[in-house]
């Protein structure tokens, strides 16, 4: 049971930590032109392509203790590799182009319209954001959110590299079911595997009603 | 209330627009066939769009000059522009939708326009209030779009074809609050229009655009 709780919290933190950088990426990517755009348009789908194992060697190489970012990190005596930081880490990476693609998708699709009225009658660019773009995009983004969370459920690539399989610290339902199997104890593995296959049904069934449901004001 | 536009150019699909006009009178209708460039005309005014060159002024602010490049934008030109697609804000109660320019401006009270509660005599808006802009006919959404409009305090009101959906049967009473609009509120207009007895029944002057130039100027009343 722990394994879950461990999983769904994770999963769900991943999710939370990604959601404004996501917006603010999918929101550039949708309405500006900038230099560099397609690199970073790139950059971010990367995930989606690449084997989930490389994306983990990657992190395992950036926030090792000797690498780039894990070094500094450890200095100021945070580690990530190894604990329940590199779980959320390794989600938040291979789950971040699900938000953005659907995120950017649901800003295209908001009519330039109705932001350029707001500004004539007077609204800044923030509060033409938070007051027209946003909520009429709102769908699109709860469903990449609700996607990127299963896609955190299940990862299981990134985080066998960067978290490993400490049982009571780092495993996941993703991971378990696998050592689960390795070990020969199936009926174990197959209780995870009812809970994987209804969390992953019930988050992307949520993800297509949520944003096929027609905008209707109060 | 002026609006001088000084060699305004912009390319459109098959012309360009270019026009050096001063728009002095109270209600000015701009008269032209469809495509002759008298939405964009109206963009550029609001801020909306880009001429490539020329300079624009309301009031005698400049609010676009090519060479300077000053472009003022759209949130602090005060213009209250009505598109022709009215353009509510389809998340929106019909009172979310009026209400909308008044929390952005109510530090910077602008023009002499009356109080909320004429402008919902005039246009008769009271009872559209609560209500989802889904369920509100053409006409209803028009003056809707006009009372959003008119809330943020504008210097001018920009109106694109604003009986372009309204049924036929409607277009009387719309033209009818237009002229209450115009005449209780004293608010200067550019009416756009194709039809020639709306731009007459409201407007003080006609300006008569095709292909992106002007080809006359006709006063009607003083």
């Amino acid at each position: 049971m722990w394994i879950v709780w461990f999983t769904v919290r994770t999963a769900a933190l991943a999710a939370t930590l990604i959601l404004p950088f996501g917006v603010a990426v999918a929101w550039l990517l949708a309405r500006k032109r900038w230099f560099g755009k397609s690199a970073i348009e790139t950059i971010v789908a990367l995930p989606l392509v690449m084997p989930p194992v490389a994306t983990g060697l990657i992190l395992l190489k950036l926030f090792g203790r000797r690498g780039p970012f894990g070094r500094p990190l450890h200095e100021i005596g945070i580690d990530i590799v190894f604990t329940w930081r590199a779980v959320v880490l390794a989600m938040m990476v291979m789950s971040f182009p699900l938000l953005v693609r659907a995120s950017r998708i649901a800003f295209e699709d908001v009519p330039a319209r109705f932001e350029q009225i707001a500004r004539t009658l007077g609204a800044s660019e923030t509060r033409v954001f938070f007051t027209i773009t946003l909520p009429l995009a709102v769908r699109g983004v709860v469903s990449g959110l609700l996607l990127a969370f299963a896609r955190s459920l299940g990862e299981f690539g990134a985080t066998i590299l960067v978290a490993g399989n400490i049982p009571g610290r780092t495993s996941t339902v993703s991971v378990s079911i696998y050592n689960f199997v390795q070990l020969g104890k199936d009926e174990e593995a197959y209780r995870l595997l009812v809970f994987a296959v209804i969390v992953a049904f019930v988050a992307v069934w949520t993800a297509e009603i949520v944003s096929r449901r027609r905008s209707v004001a109060p | 209330m002026t609006i001088a536009l000084r060699n305004v150019t912009l390319p459109l699909a098959e012309f360009s627009l270019e026009i050096s006009e001063e728009l002095a009178t109270r209600t000015t209708a701009i008269y032209g066939p469809s495509g002759a460039g008298k939405t964009s005309l109206l963009e550029i005014i609001a801020g909306l769009r880009r001429p490539t060159r020329g300079v624009v002024s309301i009031d005698g602010t400049t609010v676009f000059d090519s060479e300077k490049r000053i472009d003022v934008p759209p949130r602090r030109r005060h213009v209250g522009y009505v598109p022709q697609d009215d353009a509510l804000f389809p998340h929106l109660s019909a009172r979310a939708n009026m209400l909308y320019g008044v929390a952005a401006h109510f530090s910077a009270p602008i023009g002499g326009l009356k109080p909320a509660a004429t402008l919902e005599n005039i246009l008769e808006i009271d009872t559209l209030k609560e209500r989802s802009v889904e369920r509100l006919s053409g006409g209803e959404r028009k003056r809707v779009a006009l009372a959003r409009a008119l809330l943020s305090r504008p210097e001018i009101l920009l109106l694109d074809e604003p009986l372009a959906g309204v049924h036929a049967e409607l277009r009387g009473r719309v033209l009818e609050y237009l002229v209450r609009v115009r005449d209780e509120l004293a608010i200067p207009m550019i009416y756009v229009t194709h039809e020639l007895h709306e731009a007459s029944a409201v407007c003080d002057e006609i300006v008569m655009l095709d292909r992106g130039r002007v080809i006359r100027r006709d006063i009607l009343r003083r």
